[in-house]
């Protein structure tokens, strides 16, 4: 047609719909979820279990399209988004978060009465929205990502609007989001105002050339840390995830423990491995400060929690704090040691909240570590796979967390940061006095009320604890596959 | 796979087998758990008969690539230092689950199981030849260990478990770092290669390097040993710990950590070995004496015991640090003496313990005269640990002291006051617990040993005796391992004692451990 010709640079090519094949579907299937609604949406106290189906369904397809899409690789949108070895990692690694978060919240939904379809949608625009950011090749198409993402996110943490703790929980999150996003995009302005493009490739062309304002560059990079730490929540900007994960509905904690997370993680190394490269020794110390603070704060203040939700949620920012350490080590091996470690985190993480969710009871009642008492005598299976999740985030061998951790800091110690190295595995050991408290209340005391009462597994719940604990092990006996994975991608944009 | 994949694989498979079995036929697990665990014993005695005397290098070896990037191979392989230990781990595994038969009532099928995962990370511990596979091992160690203390344990079980993981963990993650380090200089994880890369001097290590990565590994082993003063979660683990745990514990796990310094510490960092090599002797030397001190006022039975452990492993550190052969063999020969005779003293406690359930020496008295046979088993033991010559420890204790007297004699002179100690603290308990008036409460509880019992004793005492009377059935394939380790520290530049071997510094000669090229993949 004459009409692709005059228009070749505006109007995408076949190819380039296929690389962005994983954020239409899932906004195609979010909005089929919403118009569906009224039609099979039903009794309010019976809610549907149709669109959580439908939403899997759009996942595990966009999971196909995501591999798809990186036998194609390449830039798409005049070199908007780029899909390479990395966004297609971090694509399938949000896209299978998003699975396990679907999978955990049909018997909360249920229990809690909530209506599913607003749920399941927001829950694949938030995953588009990281799908987005992952694949951006621009910084505008990283903020338009984050914001889907984070808009999405803000509204699931507040979902059950009856419940004070959900309001508090999302109205801190939007208030510090939004503002911590604000420092982004002042990081973006900057950039743009010096080098004239938004666009990561002809930033870093513009920055390699001798003569760049390079003290501008640090500017914007200190406020755009200051806005990805926020995201990632590394200290000393950590303080909102404890009370946005304990208020927030389990199933949404686990999400937003897990997939925002990876992704602000992705487009971290995405901008400052790369475009920031140049100044690098100059935020490498902000950054091993950051991890140093964000091990310590996460694991000393884990010691003292009796809340389940909350205690992960410190031992979430203890995790960030490890892989800063991959990020401070700025090396090919570090982005791919951050990069395994994410998908570690991820299953171990939504694994161990995947119990909470079994546990806690309507209204969240049961949250506390003491509700697990006698897990392990009841109901002797759940107690085991949480027994390989909290092994993982100890760091015993033979689990993703043991190798992740390993990676790491391998990496860190090729960078010679041999001295974060010791401090970080000295906090690892730290960490396990609490992790070990999971394990002691689950098989050393007698059951206690919240255990007597429990319900079987359900089928959903029971996968999204059987998929996570069997990719645990797997990452920690066979880690090969994901290892070359990860580090094919890390070698984006070099 | 060769014999020695099945010794590891056997244990593993069982744990698997025994965790899936149901809840309902506990009774058949446990005989499951036995057979599996009497075919590891088995076809461990096919490592001994199989073990060929005087070859240089390992025997039984596999090398295979476990993990392709980074290179971690599964290499297994065995020497004469591992050999017996090797045979130690299978060999108590089927006692420590015979002695539970009745002790054990709840949560039947998941003690088995841990048991059985518990001999497989120890079998592998101490035959792993690639640094991050010894790592996985010495891990997978502590998480059966964990379980059996906090579910079975007694009543302050909780704090003594987690205690004893997080003392570990403490020691491991620092040996982790130092592995990796290790492993980015010499850019494999093989033992062998890195010790040849060592000895060639493609890896330098200056100074300060090799003391750092040296005391890394060194804290991790020494606070398995326990070393005095890393020793505080010694007793707590032993008093709390079902007797299987006990036993397990003292008389394995915590070779694990002097195995570590003879196969580690020294071949691989032999300047830094020697260099420490004083102020570590005189902390074994204070460890004997004040281990054996603090036992003599113990109250508990099992404290007793736990402490005579850290007297006992004293004398272990000093042989591995006087740098001598008789030292060092004497100091691997009374590991697996202690390993025999700690195990059969708590095996005997627990006995009285399943009687009476009081571990208080005050509580007893008497005991000879209504359980004369459990009495007499327990006087053998008593004096084997005391180092009655006859009896095991005599052998190991002498050659220990024979090497440290050798090294300087001032060590010997005040690490033999910790083997009169040893009679004192003993004795004294044998006297209280089992002459004197006959307590009331023992006329009516303790009885005599059961066939059961009997089946589970008697082997051990068979041992002591053999290992007392003929340690050349044991000694000369530990010789010849101890002397390929030797060779590879008095190549270090500091040495004295061998002047003639030390000029050869720096020279590459073939691989020091006695070839890695030999069975190279």
């Amino acid at each position: 047609m004459p009409a692709s010709t005059n228009f070749s640079g505006f109007v995408p090519t076949n190819i380039e719909l296929l690389r962005f094949a994983p954020e239409l579907i899932l906004s195609a299937a979010g909005t089929l979820l919403m118009v569906l609604d009224p039609f099979f949406g039903g009794d309010s106290r019976k809610p549907s279990k149709l669109f959580g189906h439908i939403s899997i369904i759009a996942f595990l397809v966009a999971l196909v399209g995501a591999i798809q899409a990186n036998s194609v690789a390449g830039p798409a949108f005049s070199n908007l988004l780029i899909v390479d070895g990395f966004a297609t990692y971090f694509r399938v690694l949000v896209l299978m978060v998003g699975v396990f978060a679907v999978l955990s919240s049909y018997l909360y939904l249920e229990r809690e009465s909530a209506d599913t379809c607003e749920y399941h949608a927001l829950l694949l625009f938030s995953v588009a929205g990281q799908c987005l950011m992952v694949s951006a090749n621009d910084l505008i198409m990283i903020f338009l990502g984050l914001e889907i993402s984070s808009i999405a996110s803000y509204v699931l943490a507040g979902y059950l609007r009856n419940d004070r703790r959900n309001n508090e929980s999302a109205l801190k999150y939007f208030l510090l989001g939004s503002f911590a996003t604000g420092f982004l995009l002042y990081g973006v302005s900057i950039i743009y105002g010096v080098t004239g493009t938004t666009k990561l490739d002809e930033i870093r062309t513009f920055l390699a050339a001798p003569g760049a304002p390079l003290g501008y560059v640090g500017l914007a990079a200190a406020l755009m840390l200051v806005g990805l730490g926020f995201k990632v929540s590394g200290a000393p900007f950590q303080v909102w995830a404890p009370d946005v994960y304990q208020g927030a509905p389990a199933p949404v904690s686990a999400f937003m423990a897990t997939a925002p997370k990876a992704a602000a993680f992705a487009i971290f190394l995405r901008i400052f491995v790369t475009d920031f490269d140049k100044i690098g020794s100059s935020w490498e110390p902000l950054i091993w400060m950051s991890a140093l603070l964000s091990m310590t704060i996460g694991n000393f203040a884990a010691l003292t929690q009796t809340n389940i939700k909350r205690m992960l949620a410190y031992s979430s920012i203890a995790h960030a704090g490890y892989l800063l350490v991959a990020i401070a080590a700025r090396s090919e091996i570090g982005t791919a040691a951050a990069m395994f470690y994410l998908a570690a985190y991820s299953l171990m993480n939504i694994g161990a909240f995947a119990v909470v969710i079994h546990i806690c009871g309507k209204g969240e009642k049961n949250v506390q570590i003491s509700d697990l008492a006698g897990l392990g005598q009841k109901q002797p299976v759940t107690a085991a796979l949480l027994t390989i999740f909290v092994l993982s985030l100890i760091g015993v061998p033979l689990t993703g967390g043991f190798f992740g951790k390993f990676y790491i800091f391998r990496s860190a110690l090729e960078s010679h940061l041999a001295w974060l190295a010791v401090l970080g595995l000295l906090n690892s050991a730290v960490a396990a006095y609490y992790y070990l408290r999971l394990l002691v209340v689950m098989y050393m005391h007698e059951p206690g009320e919240a255990t007597e009462k429990l319900e079987p597994l359900t089928p959903g719940l029971g996968l999204a604890l059987l998929l996570p604990a069997l990719g645990t092990v797997f990452l920690g006996i066979a880690p090969g596959a994901v290892v070359a994975a990860a580090s094919a991608g890390a070698a984006f944009n070099k | 796979m060769n014999l020695l994949d099945l010794v590891i694989a056997i244990p593993a498979i069982g744990f698997l087998v025994a965790l899936i079995m149901p809840r309902a036929m506990e009774n058949i697990t446990r005989l499951l758990v036995m057979g599996f665990a009497l075919l590891t014993f088995v076809v461990s005695l096919g490592l001994v008969s199989g073990f060929q005397s005087g070859q240089a290098g390992l025997q039984f070896v596999t090398n295979k690539v476990w993990i392709a990037s980074p290179e971690i191979h599964y290499h297994v392989g065995i020497d004469g230092l591992s050999l017996w230990l090797i045979v130690l781990s299978t060999f108590l595994t089927p006692i420590a689950i015979l002695l539970s038969w009745n002790y054990i009532k709840h949560r039947i099928k998941e003690f088995y199981a841990f048991l059985l995962l518990l001999e497989c990370g120890l079998v592998g511990v101490f035959a792993a030849y690639d640094l991050f596979l010894f790592y996985t091992f010495w891990e997978v160690v502590l998480v059966p260990m964990y379980f059996l203390i906090g579910i079975w344990g007694h009543d302050r079980r909780i704090y003594a478990t987690v205690k004893f993981f997080l003392y570990t963990m403490v020691g491991s993650v620092l040996m982790l770092a130092a592995i990796i380090f290790l492993y980015i200089q010499a850019h494999t994880f093989d033992y062998e290669e890195i010790l040849a890369q060592l000895g060639s001097g493609r890896i330098a290590l200056d100074h300060g390097t090799e003391t750092f990565l040296f005391l890394a590994f060194f804290l991790a082993f020494a606070i398995k040993v326990p070393l005095f003063p890393l020793h505080t979660w010694l007793p707590d683990a032993h008093v709390e710990a079902p007797t299987a745990g006990s036993v397990m514990l003292a008389s394995v796990m915590l070779k694990m950590g002097t195995y570590g310094l003879v196969r580690f510490c020294l071949p691989m960092f032999p300047n830094a070995a020697k260099e420490n090599a004083p102020w570590i002797v005189i902390l074994a030397i204070i460890g004997i004496i004040v281990g054996a001190l603090v036992a003599m006022v113990q109250p508990n039975m099992k404290k007793l015991v736990a402490y005579s452990s850290v007297s006992h492993l004293g004398f272990v550190v000093l042989g591995i640090f006087s740098f001598t052969q008789v030292g060092l063999d004497g100091a691997v020969y009374q590991m697996l003496n202690h390993g025999i005779s700690t195990g059969a003293l708590f095996l005997l406690v627990g006995f009285l313990y399943e009687r009476q359930h009081s571990l208080d020496i005050q509580d007893y008295g008497g005991v000879a005269t209504v359980a004369p046979w459990l009495s007499i088993l327990f006087l053998i033991t008593t004096l084997a640990s005391i180092g009655l010559p006859t009896l095991n420890n005599f052998v190991g204790e002498f050659l220990v002291l024979q090497g440290a007297a050798q090294a300087n004699f001032s060590w010997a002179v005040f690490a033999a006051l910790g083997v009169i100690l040893s009679a004192c603290y003993m004795l004294w308990m044998y006297q209280r617990v089992f002459f004197g008036e006959l307590a009331h409460s023992v006329k009516h509880h303790v009885t005599d040993l059961s066939a059961r019992e009997w089946a589970c004793a008697v082997p051990l005492i068979v041992l002591m005796v053999w290992m007392g009377m003929y340690s050349q059935t044991f000694l000369p394939v530990v010789s010849e391992a101890n002397a390929r380790i030797l060779d590879r520290t008095a190549k270090a530049g500091l040495i004295k004692m061998n002047p003639q071997v030390a000029k050869t510094t720096g020279v590459p000669t073939n691989a020091p451990m006695g070839g890695g090229t030999l069975h190279a993949r």
